[in-house]
């Protein structure tokens, strides 16, 4: 797929990869073998029929493929772009073991962008049944899985309220993966395709907050979805961690993309980012981080990372990408200290540097500190990107709502949560994943809500 | 859905009172809770405490000082304008209940802050005393309702113009040397709470700060507004924003504070104005 070269791009924020042209995408598609068992359909979490709809696009049918995508998946230019195919339907293509597997995220992107290129809107509802109109279902939360339960449910014939605590909605679509690799506009036409199945988007509305559960029961929702994500930023724990400079990743990305703060003074949300940046984390977050504050100007960013490039969970793209874009590595590095001036500012990190073990409860290899390998590194910015974990807001007003030892909603086979008529799925159950998990979790709970409200009707 | 803007009164050369049209706040907003406005797409999303509630009119009343961009950018709108975003009711609301003797301490657009607590704390049932402070008197806010919300009203202004003169901890200490208090209940600059904690330490007299940290989104999620409270790390909006003034790290706090008034000022130039407050 054709790219901005690096040097471009690291001055400007606009998409990093460009899409395929029709000719492009035509050519890709007639490389598909169309096997009879196709394995990629099972490496899809929400089993798109992915050999129909690249054969359609081999067919210059793009709406076709389009709507073939849409039959699974109601986020698909989204989809085509953050999704790790590498570890999914690419990973088990057949072509995979003799040599390219068919690129299939950037198909499915491609289809997806046709469609808002050509600015066709298709909204094909299913017969609703008049039951099922008469039951309304509140979904809280607008990121990948809220945004999926919505639109599956919006199909069924339901009447469906998304309600978001922030002023624009998709959740970490928005607050969370940065405009060079996901574009907010892609996100509000998605939404506005949802806005077109009936569903209504409902901002500034923090459930338990803004609006409690009962209050909703009593307005008439028959049925509730909680996804919520994994909000919750963690920290490493060490001394200094209140430092000036030093920030959690959902921040630094947060004023950065949803408050655009690559726009200031023009945008009025600040991000301070100094000359010698830390990156704490090696997932997809840290390299968003990374490859944000090189493109605000940081002279030298580091990527910090306890294990080494094998263990790292970012897609592997996004590695090569933050390489091109002269992100540094210091792996086998771990953060024990943060030091500052008197102002409280951010100066340095103490590190030690790690060789493997045995591998740990992730099987990854476990990292053990080596003896008097203490360090100083220079850094005025540091951005912690370590994980998130459940915000307990939410679960807080609702005392009956069971969650696990780490926070998590508890849910049966069904994603219904311990209140009876509320289902819940994505990060808040699973613990911080990926967009195509927390969809077909979305997914699912829309089926078993549709169970739920048929028996109740 | 914007927010529609209901009534706009300046209070002084520096303080604005807004009353906005949000409905849902209005029912659920409790004593000592704050929203998050972000005026429009290119807005901030700054915290404001609510500092009163009118669920009949579906309305919620924010007063405020113009001293940033965003401040003075929410100062310019009128009546009959919009705010694009209001997030609430956030943070804790006051739960003291019953404690007896309080003692409210306030300065400046802290008294603002302190009135609907005040009055929750009357009608608890405690007796309510309250200093409240300003640099004069064309800046001090809310006397006759502060007045109204308490049985003693002390007022201090820094040249004498209105009430006694000097701050809020000269009557402070002397009210403390002579009586007994069950607790204080304390909103202001960071340096004013930090002094008047300092002094309520020593009388061994519990005192609840509301702290005023910069946000984003006020959730829980982004911990721009991390403080230290008895070692260990608290987030302001969803943890506070009340909380036990005698365990706060006031030094570590105030520093963190000043993480943005360098670009805040670059925004101010930027934009090439001062602070004008229209009626």
């Amino acid at each position: 797929m054709r790219e901005q070269k690096p040097k471009e791009r690291i001055r400007n924020f606009n998409e990093v990869a460009l899409g395929l042209t029709e000719e492009e995408a035509v050519a890709e598609a007639k490389r598909c073998l169309e096997c009879k068992r196709a394995a990629c359909i099972g490496g899809c979490p929400v089993e798109i029929d992915i050999p129909a709809f690249i054969k359609l696009i081999s067919e210059k049918d793009f709406q076709g493929a389009l709507d073939k995508i849409r039959e699974k998946n109601s986020l698909p230019a989204v989809c085509g772009r953050v999704c790790p195919q590498e570890d999914q339907c690419e990973k088990v293509c057949i072509l995979a073991k003799k040599k390219e597997p068919i690129n299939i995220g950037a198909l499915e992107r491609f289809a997806a962008d046709w469609a808002l290129e050509h600015k066709v809107a298709k909204y094909e509802l299913r017969t609703p049944n008049s039951e099922r109109r008469n039951a309304r279902v509140a979904i809280i939360g607008s990121g990948p899985a809220g945004l999926t339960c919505a639109g599956e449910l919006a199909k069924m014939g339901y009447g469906v309220t998304v309600f978001e605590s922030l002023h624009s909605s998709g959740g970490v679509l928005v607050y969370g993966i940065p405009e060079f690799r996901l574009p907010k506009g892609i996100v509000e036409s998605e939404v506005d395709y949802l806005r077109g199945l009936g569903v209504e988007i409902a901002l500034n509305v923090l459930i338990g907050r803004t609006r409690t559960l009962d209050e909703l029961r009593k307005a008439g929702f028959g049925a509730f979805f909680i996804g919520i994500g994994a909000g919750l930023p963690y920290f490493l724990g060490v001394e200094g961690e209140m430092l000036n400079g030093i920030y959690s990743a959902n921040e630094f990305l947060t004023r950065v993309n949803l408050m655009k703060a690559y726009l200031f003074p023009e945008h009025d949300t600040p991000v301070k980012v100094g000359e010698k940046v830390g990156v704490i984390g090696a997932g997809n977050v840290a390299m968003d981080a990374a490859r944000s504050a090189r493109r605000l100007g940081a002279d030298e960013v580091s990527i910090i990372y306890r294990r080494t490039e094998m263990e790292m969970p970012a897609r592997i793209e996004e590695i090569e990408r933050a390489k091109e874009e002269g992100i540094r590595f210091e792996l086998l590095t771990n953060p024990t200290g943060f030091f500052g001036d008197a102002d409280g500012w951010v100066r340095e990190a103490e590190c030690v540097r790690n060789r493997l073990g045995e591998p740990d409860s992730s099987l990854r290899r476990r990292p053990v500190p080596i003896a008097g390998s203490r360090f100083k590194m220079a850094l005025d910015t540091v951005i912690c990107a370590i994980g998130q974990g459940p915000n307990p807001l939410l679960p807080r007003t609702l005392p009956d709502l069971k969650l696990d030892e780490d926070g998590n909603i508890i849910v049966d086979k069904l994603g219904m949560t311990s209140i009876e008529g509320v289902f819940a799925g994505g990060d808040i159950v699973t613990g911080a994943a990926t967009v195509i998990a927390a969809m077909g979790a979305g997914r699912r709970a829309a089926a078993a809500i549709d169970v739920y409200l048929t028996q109740q009707a | 859905m914007p927010y529609k803007i209901l009534d706009k009164a300046r209070l002084n050369s520096v303080t604005s009172k807004i009353v906005i049209e949000a409905p849902y706040i209005a029912r659920n907003a409790r004593p000592g809770q704050f929203v998050v406005i972000h005026i429009d797409e290119k807005g901030e999303r700054i915290p404001l405490t609510i500092n009163d509630s009118n669920p009949k009119d579906g309305a919620i009343t924010i007063i405020f000082q113009g001293v940033g961009r965003t401040t003075c950018r929410l100062a310019a709108l009128k009546k009959g304008g919009f705010v694009q975003d209001v997030l609430g009711p956030l943070g804790k609301a006051a739960d003291f209940g019953r404690a007896g003797r309080v003692i409210f301490i306030a300065g400046g657009v802290g008294i603002a802050e302190i009135l609907p607590v005040a009055r929750y704390a009357r009608a608890n049932n405690n007796i309510v005393t309250a200093v409240t402070g300003a640099r004069t008197k064309e800046l001090l806010i809310l006397e006759d309702e502060m007045r109204g919300a308490s049985d003693r009203l002390f007022i201090v202004t820094d040249d004498g113009s209105r009430g006694a003169r000097g701050v809020v901890t000269g009557p402070l200490k002397e009210l403390l040397d002579k009586e007994a208090f069950d607790l204080a209940y304390c909103v202001g600059p960071d340096i004013m709470m930090k002094f008047a904690c300092g002094l309520t330490k020593q009388y061994n007299l519990k005192t609840l700060v509301s702290l005023d940290a910069n946000m984003v989104d006020a959730t829980g999620m982004c911990a721009t507004c991390r403080v230290k409270v008895g070692g260990e790390v608290k987030f302001t909006c969803v943890d506070g924003p009340e909380f036990d003034g005698h365990l706060i790290d006031w030094d570590e706090f105030m520093k963190r504070q000043k993480r943005f008034v360098a670009l805040e000022k670059r925004a101010m130039e930027y934009h090439g104005h001062k602070c004008r407050m229209p009626g």
